[in-house]
């Protein structure tokens, strides 16, 4: 029985207990003095955070009234139209990314990411408890991937963009009329490449390479490192192309402000990146 | 002082009020704190019994799950109680739907409340299970065992998502109509699958016939969209969240508690 062991007992009595049966080891478990009764220590902790949620949440809805607009009229399209706001860091891609990259393949990509990512992270290291040291690149790369790009993209989209999807400061009139010129051109023209063919080439090694042949040529240099020895090739395949992916988006966003790339692959009527 | 002052104590208000017959036909017993009954509170509740009777120790501070799983399926909660209400007095059609949400804002009792509370609680659901997936991340708890509870709620994110975009368009007005046709506008550039995708229209997509008409079920976000949305909103993504909900609350449980170091 479980109260034949106190919490106070010897070291030696309690590891007794652990080569007893997993039941019995349970049990032992159960009265060590790491564990405390969740009636009232959890239950008192949900009970109070569950209490000033709800009391925001009415003050909140008594004070701020849901928005309502003029009834729908599908003649009359406001601009700018954004989607819901946690839509907007998708919306923003749209920006860079032709809409079926932006608007379904990128999600796509998200949430098959983020699903595969306990299967991908193979680090024993910091399960159940908070660390930097233990994990760096995997947090590093979550942090960026889910405050800067996801949190980032849709404060800009709320804030940033009015009339056109143009970048509006949020203390500027929203100008209706503002022009912005539409300079962009694609990278191989960019660098004088003038030949579609040659164009479609260079397009095609500057895409393959990133998302391939950087993380082939890692693997190759750094196969017998013991974390990617660990990893393994698939792993480390979905781990690189998914993190290559993420940071392509950011190239391209650099590469679109920078110097007003377009596209740096063009296959008419099939794939532009 | 003398010594029989000490042992009879005076009664207090507390022994006022429960030292009574009225009370103690109510209550039969007062509630003894031992460990047996600590226990019992919770396996014993059939709300509480989700929980462990026990768990370790670190698992109850705020700052290790910032209670904002709890807090997400609380908001959940919210908006079902307050949808429910609204469902009432709410018709999914176009001539009907903008009035009848102005005919809650302005002349049903508590009707702008209840549509107050369940838009905002909506928003916050989608806030809170960020902050939930992040908290889970941040401590690394969807390592092993947890790993499949990850996957659970990663579609249950998504849901969640779906379920307030759904919604949005519900008020039919000027905001609603247009954010959803940005956010379906999307469904057309599908690969294979949209008139406007890739091998779209070489499969026989066209703007009737694809996976944007499948969502809006028609060529333009119209009265009929609001039906379909109205439907997924209120029965088809609630029922799939609930049974997701169980499940990952369930695996909770079968997957040791909450995480903690080893």
């Amino acid at each position: 029985m479980a109260e034949n062991i106190s919490p106070g007992a010897p070291i030696a009595d309690q590891e007794e207990v652990k080569v007893q049966s997993g039941r019995a080891r349970a049990l032992a478990a159960a009265d060590l003095p790491d564990k405390v009764h969740t009636w009232p220590y959890l239950v008192r902790a949900e009970f109070i955070s569950g209490c000033v949620l709800l009391l925001v949440l009415l003050v909140w809805s008594i004070t701020v009234d849901a928005p309502m607009e003029e009834p729908a009229n599908p003649t009359k399209t406001p601009n700018p139209s954004k989607a819901p706001w946690y839509f907007l860091g998708l919306q923003e891609m749209l920006v860079y990314f032709d809409p079926w990259i932006a608007g379904v393949v990128l999600p796509s990509l998200i949430i098959v990411g983020l699903m595969v990512i306990p299967y991908v992270d193979i680090n024993p290291k910091g399960n159940g408890y908070y660390t930097w040291s233990e994990r760096k690149f995997a947090i590093a790369t979550f942090v960026f991937g889910f405050l800067v790009l996801w949190v980032g993209m849709i404060t800009i989209g709320v804030f940033f963009r009015g009339p056109g999807w143009n970048l509006f400061m949020p203390w500027d009139y929203w100008d209706p009329h503002k022009v912005v010129p539409l300079t962009n051109i694609d990278l191989p023209y960019f660098l004088g490449i003038r030949s579609e063919m040659v164009a479609m080439l260079f397009g095609l090694v500057c895409v393959g390479g990133w998302l391939v042949g950087v993380p082939g040529a890692i693997y190759q240099w750094k196969k017998n490192s013991p974390v990617i020895r660990e990893l393994g090739f698939v792993r480390y395949g979905i781990v690189a192309t998914l993190f290559m992916i993420m940071a392509g988006v950011v190239v391209k966003m650099f590469l679109r402000h920078l110097f007003n790339i377009k596209y740096i692959l063009v296959i008419p009527n099939i794939l532009n990146v | 002082m003398p010594p029989d002052t000490e042992t009879k104590k005076k009664p207090g208000i507390f022994d006022v009020i429960t030292e009574n017959y009225v009370w103690r036909s109510i209550f039969r017993h007062g509630y003894a704190d031992t460990p047996r009954n600590r226990v019992l509170q919770v396996s014993a509740n059939v709300w509480l019994h989700l929980h462990p009777s026990k768990m370790r120790r670190h698992g109850i501070r705020y700052r290790h799950t910032w209670c904002a799983g709890g807090l997400t399926f609380l908001l959940y909660l919210c908006t079902v109680v307050t949808g429910v209400v609204l469902m009432f007095y709410y018709r999914p059609t176009g001539e009907y739907a903008y009035w009848d949400v102005k005919y809650l804002d302005f002349d049903v009792p508590f009707g702008m409340i209840m549509r107050n509370m369940h838009r905002w609680a909506a928003h916050g659901m989608v806030i809170f299970i960020w902050l939930h997936m992040f908290r889970v991340f941040m401590t690394g708890s969807y390592k092993p065992p947890r790993e499949f509870n990850w996957v659970v709620g990663v579609n249950l994110l998504t849901l969640t998502l779906l379920l307030s975009f759904t919604g949005y368009l519900l008020p039919w007005d000027q905001l609603a109509i247009w954010a959803v046709t940005v956010g379906t506008n999307m469904a057309r550039a599908t690969p294979l699958l949209g008139n406007e995708g890739p091998f779209g229209p070489q499969l026989g997509m066209t703007p009737r016939y694809d996976a944007r008409a499948l969502l809006t079920a028609g060529t333009v976000v119209g009265s009929p969209t609001l039906l379909r949305f109205y439907v997924l909103h209120c029965i088809f993504i609630p029922i799939i969240a609930s049974i997701l909900m169980i499940l990952h609350f369930w695996r909770i449980r079968k997957d040791g508690g909450i995480s903690g170091p080893l």
